[in-house]
Parts: C-alpha cells; structure tokens; sequence
C-alpha cells in the first residue's frame, strides 16, 4: 500500500468514527459534554498539528549545528593539499 | 614444532589484527564531476589521505562530463601522481544524468563497497572510516550520512536556508516516514550489489533521486545505517536553491508518496 494510501485509509477511518460519533448514527446516546468536546475536535487536532509542526521545525532550527571547525580544519587541509601536490608535480 | 607454529601464528596476529576477511574488502568511490578543476585535486588528495591513514583498500573513479574548464586534465595529472590502480579515469562525452554517471562508474569498479559523495569538498573524506566502521558494526547495506543528527552539522548556510531545509526535511519524514533522518544527503556508503539493484529501480532526478534510493531501499528491506557528517557548504553564495528546485523537490515529493 502506498503512503497516499494509507492516509487515504488512516483520514477515513477516523472520519467516519467521528462522523458516526456525533451524529449519534450508530445509536449511541453520548452525554453532551463529550458531544461537545467531539464536535470541534478536527479543527483542534490540526491547529494542534500545525503548533507541533510549527514548533519542531524552530526548534531543530535554532539547534542546528554550525561546523566553525569543520570549516576551518577544511581550509587548512586545502593549503597541505595544494603544497603537497605541488610538489608531486601537480600544475594547478 | 609447538615453538614453530607458535612463530607462524603470532607475527600474523599481530600483523592482521582484524582477520583476513577486513583485508579482502575494497572500497570504489564515484566521483562524477563537471566543472570541478579547482576542487578535484583537494579532494583526491583529501581521500587518498583518509584512505592511507586508516590502512583501507581504495580506488576513486573520477566520471567527468567533458567538462570544459579542464578538470579531465587535472584529472589526468592526478592519475600520474597516485597510479591508474589507484585513480581511475572514466569520463564520458557530455553532461548526462547523476544515475548513470554511478551506472558507468560501476561498471569499472573492482571494489565491493561504492562510496558516493560530492566532488566540491562540500563532504570530507575523514568521515569514510566513520562509515566503513559502522557498516561492519550493524553489517548494514548502506551507510548514510546526516547532517541533521547527532553531532552533524553544516556551515555556510544562513537563516532561510536552515528554516528551507528543516522545513522540507519535517515535511519528508511525516509523508514518508523513511527511516533515515537526512534524505537529500548524498555522502553515502552501499554495497555494491545494493546500489546497483536501486539504481535500477530509482526514476528521478537530483535530490529527489536521493530521496528515492532510501525509500526504495526501505520497500526492498535493505539495512540502513547513520553517521553525522559535517557539510561544509561554499558554494551557497552561488544560489543552488531557488524557486524552482523548491517547487520540483515538492513534485518528486509528493510523486513518492503518491507511489511508494
């Protein structure tokens, strides 16, 4: 199965409960607290969704590692390299 | 004949501490070039370096598109300098695709491991021993490097280029779920036979084509296994990322996971 489809699979699933649940389809006489919770509850997932994404991606931003010394160890190994290979004969 | 064999078995143990089977391995790199005549020396010289320090069994592959600032010449001073067993040259008449640059550069390869990386010093060669280590580690059929774990890293990038990469990285792992943290990197270690089932497989193009490899991998139940990396980028100023490489990573985006 592919991942569109699973999505596809997963977004049904949970519609349908959903859609089941708070139209009392199935029967079921739930208390009007927990229809109320319900009713919303979509709208809350994905702006809580949108904070998680929102959130994660500024974090890992903000703990992104700068190599200084990567940088720094690549620019002096560039000068051994180009004394060496001159050298050995290499015309730069 | 006890002191015989005791003299016969010694000096070999200490001579091949990691058994004959370490030394039997021989690691190719591919290095596809185009336009690289400033970077190809310092990179041959960098990994010859790492290859020599850490006593591993090498050959570079250098796949140039006939490219036009002479950097088939530096690579033929190179060959000179270090030996054809050591540097091979297999370069090709135009610039063609990346996958059949590792195609034909397999085709010449004596080694059983493929090591892929860029040729612009952007990843550094000391990372080749990291790799191999955990390859044998986890007995892995690939070894990837992440900028985005552990101690990796990058530098050279400002803020919207981070934000940029973060961004697109959160957006591939929640699509994809993969299983590996850095999907777009291309300093990487495969087994041969690996690398070469993949490619036959893999239909796109640039970073995508990267991201395709993992994802295949993953379906074909390949091992996959991380080292953080250090990517040095200097040539960020050039703008390789502009609008339209966003816009075709979101199309081969959502073609894998529409496909996969």
């Amino acid at each position: 199965m592919t991942k569109l489809a699973q999505w596809l699979w997963g977004l049904a699933l949970l519609g349908s409960t959903w859609a089941a649940l708070t139209m009392g389809a199935l029967g079921l006489e739930l208390p009007a607290s927990c229809r109320e919770v319900l009713w919303p509850l979509p709208a809350y997932l994905l702006v809580a969704a949108g904070c998680y994404a929102l959130g994660t991606v500024g974090y890992r931003v903000a703990t992104f590692h700068d190599c200084e010394d990567a940088a720094r160890e690549l620019q002096s190994q560039i000068q051994e390299a180009r004394a060496d290979l001159t050298r050995r004969g290499m015309r730069f | 004949m006890a002191s015989k064999e005791a003299s016969r078995t010694s000096p070999r143990s200490r001579r091949e501490p990691e058994g004959r089977t370490a030394r039997q391995d021989k690691y190719s790199v591919l290095l596809p070039t185009y336009n690289e005549r400033e970077n190809l020396p310092l990179i041959v010289w960098l990994l010859v370096k790492s290859f020599s320090e850490s006593g591993i069994n090498y050959e570079i592959i250098i796949i140039d598109d006939g490219s036009p600032d002479g950097t088939r010449d530096v690579a033929e001073q190179l060959e000179k300098i270090y030996g054809s067993d050591k540097i091979l040259l297999r370069p090709r008449e135009k610039k063609l695709g990346l996958g059949t640059a590792y195609i034909h550069g397999m085709k010449h390869a004596t080694g059983n491991y493929i090591i892929i990386m860029d040729a612009d010093l952007s990843h550094h060669p000391k990372f080749i021993p990291e790799f191999i280590r955990k390859q044998k580690e986890g007995n892995f059929d690939i070894v990837s490097g992440t900028r985005y774990k552990g101690n990796g890293g990058v530098y050279g990038w400002d803020l919207k280029r981070k934000i940029i990469s973060r961004g697109a990285n959160f957006i591939t792992q929640v699509l994809l779920r993969p299983g590996a943290s850095d999907l777009t990197g291309s300093f990487r270690l495969y087994r041969k036979e690996v690398l070469q089932k993949l490619i036959e497989k893999c239909v796109s193009k640039g970073y995508v084509f990267q991201m395709e490899m993992i994802v295949r991998a993953r379906q074909l139940n390949y091992t996959i296994g991380e080292v953080p990396i250090s990517f040095v980028d200097r040539v960020y100023g050039e703008s390789k990322l502009g609008g339209n490489e966003i816009v075709s990573f979101l199309k081969g985006l959502l073609t894998l996971f529409a496909t996969t």
